[in-house]
């Protein structure tokens, strides 16, 4: 292996040494809580639009903590942080132009 | 080994990285990026469908619903035990860091067999793909039926999008099982190949399905024999991304496949 490598990989590591296992179990802890909103949420009768809008809310901010804690995205630098991130989300965001298509099938009536 | 001779202050020596961090975890991400935009164009064609289509079914009775809960209560914690591990691993505590990884594994496993179960009862109840093996005295008059006729998209997406995720699973359950026991995972592969080939019937897709083990088992054995090595600390940190991300994909695919599908009576 390059030598530069090992002595980044040896700082990461040293890095990592450092951090407390607390908040982790912290964000597991949240992240059962907000499965467990959203199973209640699934039951309630509500309108699938309004349903999809808080589902995908909650899974984002669970989204959020799994990338910042256990992907470790936190404590990258910020170039790393947002070079990843805003190219994935501007990728992602560009797939939606195929959304008002779905809605204009639903206004012809075709079943 | 040269690089065993590194001096202390090494990292000051060299030009830093770009992005902070050594090539493999980069080379992770960028792989991560790509893959989340497979399993986004997927969940997108479901949210399309599912607009677009005004009688979608809504069949998931409570039992497929708390399933679906436990296994994902069975992957945040797979989680929690992979950030231990990477943390063991950080502090060069290689028993804890084995232990830490085998339990991610059998959390992992977990999911699993819950989810490979709850296939097989989904289509024994009728819910099925046209390339699927005809299940020999199906009912034909149960409500998956109907589902799988006069919806077909649900079917198909709903196969597609967990089935794409289930191939990720087990792809990391076997990838950490290299990164823990590296050689000795491999006769372990050859071992749960014919165990799930064998104990699965003859119409499941799992009997077919199971051949993917034996050929990750043989790939694994020719990158092992090709390139022995021990797995470090950095290779544990790179398995826990991948790891982490199969968990991520599952926090869209439950409420958006399971949760919007559920039977309220």
């Amino acid at each position: 292996m390059d030598a530069s490598q090992q002595a980044i990989e040896q700082r990461v590591a040293e890095q990592h040494r450092h951090h407390r296992v607390a908040p982790f179990f912290w964000v597991w802890g949240t992240l059962l809580v907000l499965t467990a909103i959203e199973v209640y949420l699934g039951y309630q009768n509500m309108e699938p639009k309004r349903m999809l809008t808080i589902l995908m809310g909650l899974s984002l901010i669970k989204a959020t903590l799994i990338i910042g804690y256990f992907m470790h995205m936190k404590y990258e630098v910020s170039r790393m942080k947002w070079l990843t991130m805003t190219s994935l989300v501007f990728c992602l965001a560009m797939m939606m132009m195929f959304f008002p298509d779905a809605f204009r099938i639903l206004s012809l009536g075709v079943r | 080994m040269a690089e065993a001779a590194l001096p202390q202050d090494a990292a000051a020596i060299y030009e830093p990285s770009l992005f902070g961090t050594y090539s493999k975890k980069i080379g992770m991400w960028l792989f991560l990026l790509s893959d989340s935009l497979t399993f986004g164009a997927l969940l997108y064609a479901y949210s399309y469908g599912r607009i677009s289509t005004p009688d979608w079914p809504t069949p998931f009775h409570s039992g497929s619903i708390v399933n679906a809960t436990i296994m994902t209560a069975f992957l945040l914690t797979s989680s929690l035990t992979m950030v231990m591990a990477v943390n063991a691993a950080a502090k060069g505590s290689e028993k804890t860091r084995r232990l830490w990884l085998l339990a991610t594994m059998a959390c992992g496993t977990g999911f699993i067999v819950l989810h490979a179960a709850e296939w097989s009862h989904l289509i024994a109840e009728g819910l099925r793909l046209p390339i699927f093996p005809a299940v020999p005295h199906q009912q034909t008059a149960s409500e998956f039926v109907t589902v799988s006729k006069s919806v077909p998209q649900f079917a198909s997406t709903f196969f597609g999008l967990t089935g794409m995720h289930m191939l990720h699973v087990t792809l990391g359950v076997i990838y950490l099982g290299v990164i823990a026991l590296g050689r000795k995972f491999i006769p372990i592969l050859f071992g749960l190949w014919l165990l799930a080939w064998l104990a699965t019937p003859a119409y499941s897709p799992f009997h077919y399905g199971a051949h993917l083990l034996l050929v990750v088992a043989l790939v694994c054995s020719l990158i092992l024999w090709l390139k022995p090595k021990t797995y470090d600390a950095a290779d544990v940190e790179v398995a826990g991304l991948y790891w982490h991300f199969v968990d991520l994909v599952w926090m869209f695919i439950f409420p958006l496949v399971y949760l919007m599908s559920t039977k309220i009576i």
